[in-house]
């Protein structure tokens, strides 16, 4: 028979018995629903756990510093060498110190793949608010951060421009500032911050002092208070980049042209002076963006090529993505077995069908249907089911995931937590739920298709 | 897909199987030759079918007459090809269908056959006219030629004006003529009637042996009938051949006087 007519014949059979297929077919699309439902929430926290971490920054970025390190600054290349490194670390790391400067900046700028490169400015000052001091800790923000979600869910709105004296307040100290938070938005605080400037040429005793040692070449600077007056704009109720190689623990967000224009003293200042590089300032660390966590291994080793020391948390990704394809295939396991179920609703219903309509097979036997013809048609009959049942059942997981999502974000509404969407059906899910469904429906009808197709015609045309 | 090898002049919805079958041969359409069908049922061998030799003439209407259980139709279901002989060859055109595989003897049924049946077998969940056109659909006749078939098939049987009508909706008669028109649809040369009068009144049975014999005589229709109804057979058939407990026990043919003899 033709395909068109074999699904013709397939559709008039299950309309014929509508009630019963229905039923059935509900099963399937329950049993495709609950896979779709809880894969959704796999890929849906998986993406969403992705999102909230490339928007912390973390996994497109490298963070370099100076091999000058507090514990024991310009270490020579041999002295590296010794100490338990790998072959590669080694190989990178013969290279000389240098320091962490502009031109190293601009340098870092210039590589395949870099969006962005800017220092970690943290600074303490004393915010005066309302006549009143409140010592804290200052950080400069990127621009880049307006998009990358690190400051999603605040109140208020981000700086208006890159050079903009705006600050953003962090909900903690905001509270402290005032009960009511949202009311200090367009109020204006002060920054009191200790500025580096650099002295005048060496003279005198300082002269002197210096000459004794040969690593302080340089005069060193002074420390003079200034004041900076700032409106805030926003007050975000999490920590962005929370912790880690950004602007943690900072508590007073302002635009980093602007801390760098501050040019407030940080403590690698004193480093400057004790290794007489204080001439031209250099960076705690740097913070290269990489288009993608892809392309961060490349532009790390470029850097460490460079001569300085990096870090990226590119494997902390891989693992990420490990633990979410266990998880996936977990609930997929889990989503499965309601379908297993739903296909013994399949066998069910096409034995039935074998039982009301043995003189029918006898019929179509007789009229020069071959056995094939009789398998098919039950086969088709199972796969339209099943593919029913799946789009159905794609459709309900769907809107599972969907009020999953919905009730999950009331209840994180109340307790004043950004909404989040936790389930995703991307297209791969929906189109191979569907086909997954028609797989098992079809394995569901090989039973009966075969018990139909050996049916004997002279046997089934005398059953009444 | 079946293949489908065509002979040059034949009809393009007609298959190779179809023409081997109308190909003739010494002039018989079917020939059993020591036929046997047995059931085991416990312990005991049921002889349904005991050693049969006929031969059926191309264009011939033979009756198999025969009181219930004599084994008549069996023997007609193994001449369909719905069922396999114990032993001996059921040759038709040439081929055994003993020997047929179970698709070769699908195509059989399909092409070279037409069957009725005495509780007419229409499926209730159809039109007349998709009734009519599930051989088509099985023989894989293209759609396009499909309606034009099945109307001239109803008109032979003058059901034309019924066909979106379903079985349910029509007297015994006409849904006797319906299965006529679904046997004849795929232009077969045999046509295989086990009991066709059975579930009819007098009149009506009447009617339906005229059609049949219509189309015996008009058409060259090879006709082999089932039934126990002696006068339906003297009066219609060629030849009579009668069965008892599986065995064919004689054959009679019309005289010129229409007489059984």
């Amino acid at each position: 028979m033709k395909i068109g007519d074999l699904t013709e014949l397939a559709l008039r059979n299950l309309r014929e018995a509508i009630l019963r297929n229905s039923l059935t077919t509900l099963g399937v699309a329950v049993g495709v629903a609950s896979l779709v439902a809880m894969l959704s929430l796999g890929v849906g926290l998986q993406q969403f756990a992705s999102q909230r971490l490339a928007s912390s920054g973390l996994f497109n970025a490298v963070f370099v510093a100076s091999r000058y390190n507090a514990r024991n600054y310009e270490r020579s290349a041999n002295q590296d060498q010794n100490k338990n490194q790998n072959q590669k670390q080694n190989a990178a790391t013969a290279k000389p110190a240098r320091p962490l400067d502009e031109s190293a900046r601009v340098e870092m700028t210039r590589l395949p793949n870099v969006t962005e490169v800017y220092p970690e400015i943290r600074f303490m000052t004393e915010v005066r608010y309302a006549d009143k001091p409140y010592p804290t800790m200052v950080a400069g923000v990127p621009d880049s951060s307006r998009s990358d979600g690190a400051f999603d869910g605040m109140t208020g709105k981000f700086f208006s421009s890159s050079s903009a004296g705006e600050a953003i307040l962090q909900i903690a100290f905001a509270r402290e500032l005032s009960a009511q938070p949202a009311s200090l938005i367009g109020k204006d605080l002060i920054l009191r911050y200790a500025e580096r400037e650099a002295l005048p040429a060496q003279s005198g005793k300082a002269a002197q002092s210096s000459a004794g040692n040969t690593n302080s070449a340089g005069a060193g600077f002074s420390v003079v208070p200034h004041e900076k007056k700032l409106r805030i704009v926003g007050i975000v109720s999490t920590e962005p980049e929370g912790g880690f190689g950004g602007f943690g623990r900072s508590r007073v967000f302002i635009p980093l042209a602007v801390a760098e224009t501050l040019s407030a003293t940080q403590v690698n200042d004193l480093r400057d002076v004790l290794n007489g590089s204080n001439k031209t300032r250099s960076y705690g660390s740097l913070t290269v963006r990489v288009k993608s966590p892809t392309l961060v291994p490349p532009v790390e080793a470029a850097i460490k090529e460079m001569g300085f020391s990096t870090f990226s948390l590119l494997d902390t990704t891989r693992n990420l993505r490990l633990f979410f394809t266990v998880i996936d295939l977990l609930l997929g396991i889990f989503g499965s077995l309601a379908l297993v179920v739903a296909t013994l609703g399949i066998v069910n219903t096409l034995v039935m069908a074998i039982l009301e309509r043995r003189r029918e097979i006898g019929v179509f036997k007789a009229l020069g249907a071959d056995d094939r013809d009789i398998k098919q048609l039950f086969f088709a009959e199972a796969g339209v089911m099943g593919l029913a049942g799946g789009i159905a059942g794609v459709t309900l997981g769907w809107l599972i995931g969907k009020g999953l999502t919905w009730g999950t974000n009331i209840y994180l509404s109340r307790r004043n937590l950004p909404s989040v969407n936790i389930s995703s059906v991307p297209l791969w899910l929906a189109l191979g739920a569907v086909a997954f469904a028609i797989v098992v429906s079809l394995v569901a009808g090989l039973y009966p298709a075969s018990r139909a197709a050996r049916l004997n015609p002279v046997e089934a045309l005398r059953y009444e | 897909m079946r293949a489908r090898i065509k002979k040059p002049g034949a009809s393009p919805a007609r298959t190779n199987i179809e023409v081997e079958m109308s190909s003739g041969e010494n002039g018989f359409a079917i020939r059993a030759e020591s036929v046997s069908r047995h059931y085991q049922m416990g312990a005991a061998l049921i002889r349904a079918v005991d050693g049969v030799s006929l031969e059926v003439r191309a264009g011939e209407f033979l009756a198999l007459l025969g009181s219930s259980g004599s084994g008549k139709s069996t023997l007609l279901n193994l001449l369909a090809g719905l069922d396999r002989p114990a032993s001996g060859a059921i040759i038709v055109r040439g081929r055994n269908l003993a020997e047929m595989d179970t698709h070769e003897l699908a195509r059989y049924r399909s092409l070279a056959v037409g069957m009725v049946f005495q509780a007419f077998n229409l499926l209730p969940r159809m039109t007349l006219e998709e009734n009519v056109e599930l051989p088509l659909r099985l023989a894989e006749v293209e759609r396009a030629d499909r309606a034009a078939r099945v109307r001239e098939a109803l008109e032979h049987v003058h059901l034309e004006k019924r066909l979106a009508h379903r079985p349910s909706e029509l007297s015994g008669g006409e849904q006797q003529r319906a299965a006529l028109a679904r046997a004849l649809v795929n232009r077969p040369t045999i046509l295989l009637a086990d009991e066709p009068t059975g579930n009819l009144d007098s009149a009506t049975g009447e009617e339906i042996m005229l059609l049949l014999k219509n189309f015996n005589q008009s058409m060259g229709m090879t006709i082999v009938m089932v039934t126990h109804e002696r006068s339906l057979a003297e009066r219609f058939a060629d030849r009579i051949a009668t069965m008892a407990d599986g065995k064919l026990l004689s054959i009679t043919a019309k005289s010129a006087g229409g007489a059984h003899s």
